[in-house]
């Protein structure tokens, strides 16, 4: 019940943004077309409320926001680079990385910043034994702990203090 | 002063489409392809996005494209990771010059 009305002010809030200017018709509508779509896919998103309570979980996702910005924008330059260099000087491979990682949210956020950054990109999950497939474009080495030393461990400790 | 600040945003993302683009046509196989279009494309839209926000404030435009920038880092990745999934299992090859592929390997036992 309680993750219903988390998912029901997150949409609201959506629905007001896409809705700027506030007024009493938006609103109305936007209660009702909230309502259906948690009503339809209430248990599907929010699976646990508890971890919202924490307020160092958010601190930590503040924290996160600057170093994954930063790492973004070095990858775009790196890859930029390779583009406009008149040989494209790359070594590509896929390497297999290991993580600590459980939880769904977490496990897709780290995905989704392993392919943002860094002149990776994941390819598969294999969420049983924690390993993730990650092509990288200039493989410094195969071999799997040092891949996990240089493309994991900034992101997931972090990821591991906001989510797990 | 917002909107030369938000023009030098667009600025900055049109060149980093660009650069997106050209690593399409240069790079060799589909998952370096995906590499660069993903990265920067990203990047370049939503810098044009966040230019668009910082030259309207907060009205209905600037705030439907400060929207958009959530949902565009939010999907992006995940199109890119499943294609890239998709690209490998059915068997679309490596570059030749590739290093490794643990990939293949693992999925042969």
């Amino acid at each position: 019940m309680r993750s219903w009305v988390v998912l029901f002010i997150v949409v609201f809030v959506i629905w007001l943004g896409l809705s700027w200017p506030i007024d009493i018709q938006h609103i109305l509508a936007g209660i009702i077309v909230s309502a259906l779509v948690v009503y339809f896919m209430g248990d599907m998103f929010v699976g646990r409320v508890n971890i919202l309570k924490r307020p160092s979980r958010y601190l930590w996702f503040l924290y996160y926001i600057p170093v994954f910005l930063w790492e973004w924008l070095k990858a775009n330059i790196g890859v930029s680079y390779k583009v406009i260099h008149p040989f494209v000087p790359i070594k590509p491979g896929i390497v297999k990385v290991r993580t600590k990682l459980k939880k769904d949210i977490s496990l897709t956020l780290l995905a989704n910043s392993i392919t943002l950054t860094g002149e990776t990109l994941s390819v598969d999950i294999d969420k049983e034994n924690g390993f993730i497939y990650v092509h990288w474009m200039d493989v410094a080495s195969p071999d799997t702990d040092k891949a996990t030393k240089t493309i994991v461990r900034k992101f997931e400790k972090i990821l591991e203090r906001i989510f797990e | 002063m917002n909107e030369t600040i938000g023009i030098i945003f667009i600025f900055v993302g049109i060149i980093f489409d660009f650069f997106g683009c050209l690593g399409l046509i240069r790079l060799p196989d589909v998952y370096n392809r995906l590499q660069a279009s993903t990265k920067c494309v990203t990047l370049g839209t939503v810098s044009i996005l966040f230019g668009l926000f910082l030259f309207n404030g907060f009205s209905s435009m600037g705030i439907k494209a400060f929207l958009c920038i959530g949902f565009i880092i939010l999907t992006a990745p995940v199109s890119a990771h499943a294609l890239a999934g998709a690209a490998h299992r059915s068997g679309v090859k490596l570059w030749v010059k590739s290093v490794c592929d643990k990939y293949a390997e693992d999925k042969k036992e």
